[in-house]
C-alpha cells in the first residue's frame, strides 16, 4: 500500500477500472434516489415490498405506467430493478462487515499468538472450506428457514474463512517487525499491540479485497433467491425477480420472445452490478501484485 | 521429508478435518427443536399425534455427545436417513441422482481445463495485442454472469426462438421411454455412455441435445477464471531465466511458450482443480435445476426447497468427503511435480 495518489492514478489510467468506478456509481445514484426515481405508490406499506398491480400471472409488456413492465404476479419490474439496487447494497454491505469483523477478530487471534490458538482456528477454518460454498450456505439456510436473514447468515458463515485466513497471514509476516517488537519491550497489552501496532500495518489488502467481493456477495444472495431460498415473495430483489421469469422464458406459439423483459432486466442489472465490482477489483489485484502490475 | 511421509500426514490430517465436516452438519441438525427433528423420522402422518414417543424411541433429549455418537455411527453403517423427495434412503438416492452430474461434469470440466489453457495462453503470448484486450473483457463479463440467468437467457434463445433447437432435461419423452425400456441396457445410467454401448445413435443424437446448453451455462464462468489464471501465470512465466535461455538458443517462439513456458505456468492451474471441483458441484446445483437436469445438484435444490434435511445434509457430507478427497489428490500431485511442497513442510 504506497500511496493512494498513486493508486488513484492507476485506477483512473486503466479504462476497464474506470468503466467499472462508472458503473457503480450509477448503481449508487439508483440506490440512493430509489424514492425518487420510483416513488412507492400512496399508503404502501415497506417500500421493500413490490407494488402489484392486479393478480394476474401473465406478464405485462413495457408501458408508460410500467417502464419495464411486470413480471409473474403484476409485479413491477422497474420498480423492483431499483428497489432491488438497495436490497444488493444492504445484502452486500451487511454480509461484508460481519465476515470481517469475524474474519479480523480470529485472524489477528490466529496470527498474533500462533501455537495451538493458530492450529485450532486453521483447522475451523479447513472444516468450513471443505464445503462447496453454496452446498454449505444451501443447508444453512434450509435449516434456519428461507428468508433475508437466513441469506445473510448463511453466506457470513460460507465466506469469514477465507479472510481469518487473509488476515492472519498479512499479520504473520508483520508480527516480527521491530515496532511490533518494540512495543512489546514498552509492555505494552496484547490488546493494543495487535489494535495500534499490527491491524493499521496489515489490514488494507483485506479491507479492499472485502470491499471488491460485495458483488460476489450479491451474486451468491441472488442465486441462493433464485433457487427460492432467499428473501420472502415480493420482496425487490433481483434474484428473485428471475425465479419470478422463470416460467416465462418462452412465449406463446408464434412469439418465443413475448416475454423478454421479464428475465433480461432484472439479469442485466445483476450482471452490471457484479461487473462493475469486478472490472475495479481486477484493476485493483493488478495494482496491489506489483510483480503483475509492472508487466 | 519423502513422499510417502508427506502423503502419511496427510491423510492423517483428514482425519481433524472429517470430524469437524460431520460436527457441523450435525450442528445444523441442532438448531431444530427435538419435536421438529421427530417430524424428520416419520414416513405416516397418523405418527404425528405420536411425536413425543418419536423423541424418546430416537433418543432426541439425549444430551448432545451421545446423540452425535448415535448419528455417526449411523452415518458409517451408510444409513444418511430418509429421503421424503426421492421416496428413498438418501444414500440410495444420491447413487441414483449421481450418474446424471457425472455425465454433465464429464463433458463442462475437459472444456472448462482445456479451453482456460488454450485462452490464457494466447493471450499471454499476444500481450496487449487486441486478442488479450478481448480475451480479457470476454473473461471479465463471463466472470461476472449469474449463472442462472445465462443459462435462462440461453433457454430463451435456443429453446424458444429456435423452436426447441436444443431443449431442456436429459431425454426427449420418446427415447426416455426407449432407455427405460427393457431394449436399451443401462450400464452406467449415463446415456452418452449407454447409448455408444448400445450402438443406438439416435438416443446418443438426444442426449447430446439435450446436454449442449447445461454444458455451455457450468462452462463459460469457470472457462472465464481458469483462463485469467492461465494468463496471469504464464507471463510470469514467460519472464522467468529459462525462458530467456530457451529464446536465447533461437528456439522458435512456438516452442518456447508451449514446451518452456506453459509447462511451468501449468502448476498453479492445478493447485485451483480442487477449487473448480467445488465451483462445478455448486454450478451443477444450479445448471441443473434451470434446465430440470435431474441429478445430484436438481435433487439438493428440491430437498432444500421442500426442506426434506436428511437430503440436503446427506448431499453436503456428499460433496465435502469427495472435495477432501478430490484436494487431497491434488495436493499429492502437486507434491509429485513441485518437491518444495513436500520439503517445506509447513504451508506458511
Amino acid at each position: 500500500m504506497t500511496d493512494w495518489r498513486f493508486m488513484l492514478h492507476q485506477l483512473r489510467r486503466n479504462p476497464l477500472s474506470l468503466a467499472g468506478i462508472i458503473i457503480l456509481l450509477i448503481f449508487i445514484i439508483i440506490a440512493v434516489f430509489a424514492p425518487l426515481i420510483a416513488p412507492p405508490p400512496e399508503g404502501h406499506g415497506d417500500p421493500y415490498i413490490i407494488p402489484r398491480d392486479g393478480y394476474s400471472p401473465v406478464p405485462q409488456s413495457p408501458s408508460g405506467e410500467h417502464h419495464f413492465g411486470t413480471t409473474e404476479g403484476q409485479y413491477d419490474i422497474f420498480y423492483g430493478v431499483v428497489w432491488g439496487t438497495r436490497s444488493a447494497f444492504k445484502v452486500g454491505l451487511a454480509v461484508i462487515g460481519m465476515v470481517l469483523v469475524i474474519g479480523i477478530v480470529l485472524g489477528s487471534l490466529a496470527g498474533y499468538f500462533g501455537g495451538i490458538v493458530d492450529e485450532v482456528i486453521m483447522r475451523v477454518t479447513d472444516v468450513f472450506l471443505a464445503f462447496p460454498s453454496l452446498i454449505l450456505a444451501m443447508a444453512i439456510v434450509a435449516a434456519l428457514g428461507p428468508g433475508l436473514r437466513s441469506v445473510l447468515i448463511a453466506i457470513t458463515v460460507v465466506s469469514w474463512p477465507s479472510y481469518a485466513r487473509l488476515v492472519r497471514g498479512d499479520i504473520l509476516a508483520i508480527r516480527e517487525e521491530d515496532y511490533v517488537e518494540a512495543a512489546r519491550g514498552v509492555g505494552a497489552s496484547h490488546l493494543r499491540i495487535i489494535a495500534r501496532h499490527i491491524l493499521p500495518n496489515s489490514i488494507y489488502p483485506a479491507l479492499i479485497m472485502a470491499s471488491l467481493d460485495i458483488g460476489a456477495v450479491v451474486l451468491s444472495a441472488a442465486a441462493l433467491s433464485f433457487l427460492g431460498l432467499g428473501t420472502p415473495v415480493g420482496y425487490a430483489d433481483w434474484g428473485q425477480m428471475i425465479q419470478f421469469a422463470r416460467n416465462w422464458i418462452v412465449g406463446p406459439p408464434g412469439n418465443p420472445l413475448a416475454y423478454w423483459y421479464t428475465v433480461t432486466v432484472p439479469g442485466l442489472f445483476i450482471l452490471f452490478f457484479v461487473l462493475g465490482w469486478n472490472l475495479l477489483g481486477d484493476a485493483f489485484r493488478d495494482i496491489l501484485d506489483p510483480r503483475l502490475a509492472r508487466r | 521429508m519423502e513422499l510417502r511421509a508427506y502423503v502419511v500426514r496427510r491423510i492423517i490430517l483428514l482425519v481433524p478435518v472429517m470430524f469437524g465436516v460431520s460436527l457441523l452438519i450435525f450442528g445444523v441438525v441442532q438448531l431444530f427443536t427435538p419435536l421438529q427433528r421427530a417430524t424428520l423420522y416419520i414416513s405416516d402422518p397418523k405418527q404425528l399425534a405420536h411425536l413425543s414417543e418419536v423423541v424418546e424411541q430416537y433418543g432426541l433429549n439425549d444430551p448432545f455427545w451421545e446423540q452425535y455418537g448415535t448419528w455417526i455411527n449411523q452415518v458409517f453403517h451408510g444409513n444418511l436417513g430418509w429421503s421424503k423427495v426421492v421416496a428413498a434412503p438418501v444414500g440410495e438416492a444420491i447413487l441414483k441422482f449421481l450418474p446424471t452430474t457425472v455425465e454433465l461434469a464429464l463433458f463442462a470440466t475437459p472444456l472448462i481445463i482445456l479451453g482456460g489453457i488454450f485462452l490464457g495462453t494466447k493471450a499471454a503470448a499476444h500481450k496487449d495485442k487486441t486478442i488479450d484486450h478481448a480475451t480479457r473483457v470476454a473473461a471479465i463479463i463471463g466472470w461476472s454472469l449469474p449463472t442462472f440467468w445465462l443459462g435462462l437467457m440461453l433457454l430463451m434463445i435456443f429453446y424458444g426462438y429456435f423452436a426447441g433447437l436444443f431443449p431442456p432435461e436429459r431425454l426427449s419423452t420418446e427415447m426416455s421411454l426407449l432407455v427405460n425400456s427393457d431394449s436399451f441396457h443401462q450400464y452406467t445410467r449415463i446415456h452418452t455412455i449407454d447409448a455408444i454401448l448400445n450402438g443406438n445413435l439416435r438416443v446418443l443424437g438426444d442426449a447430446l441435445r439435450h446436454l449442449v446448453l447445461p454444458v455451455i451455462t457450468l462452462t463459460v464462468v469457470n472457462l472465464a477464471f481458469i483462463m485469467r489464471l492461465m494468463r496471469s501465470s504464464m507471463l510470469e512465466s514467460l519472464g522467468k531465466g529459462y525462458v530467456l535461455t530457451a529464446r536465447a538458443k533461437g528456439l522458435d517462439e512456438r516452442t518456447v511458450i508451449n514446451k518452456h513456458a506453459r509447462r511451468n505456468a501449468l502448476i498453479p492451474v492445478l493447485t485451483v482443480s480442487g477449487y473448480l471441483f467445488a465451483a462445478i458441484v455448486s454450478g451443477a446445483v444450479i445448471t441443473e435445476t434451470i434446465f430440470n437436469f435431474k441429478g445430484l445438484g436438481w435433487l439438493a435444490w428440491q430437498s432444500a426447497v421442500q426442506l426434506d434435511i436428511p437430503t440436503v445434509l446427506g448431499f453436503a457430507l456428499f460433496t465435502a468427503t469427495v472435495f477432501v478427497l478430490a484436494n487431497l489428490v491434488v495436493d499429492l500431485l502437486y507434491a509429485r511435480i513441485d518437491p518444495r511442497v513436500r520439503l517445506g513442510g509447513r504451508a506458511k
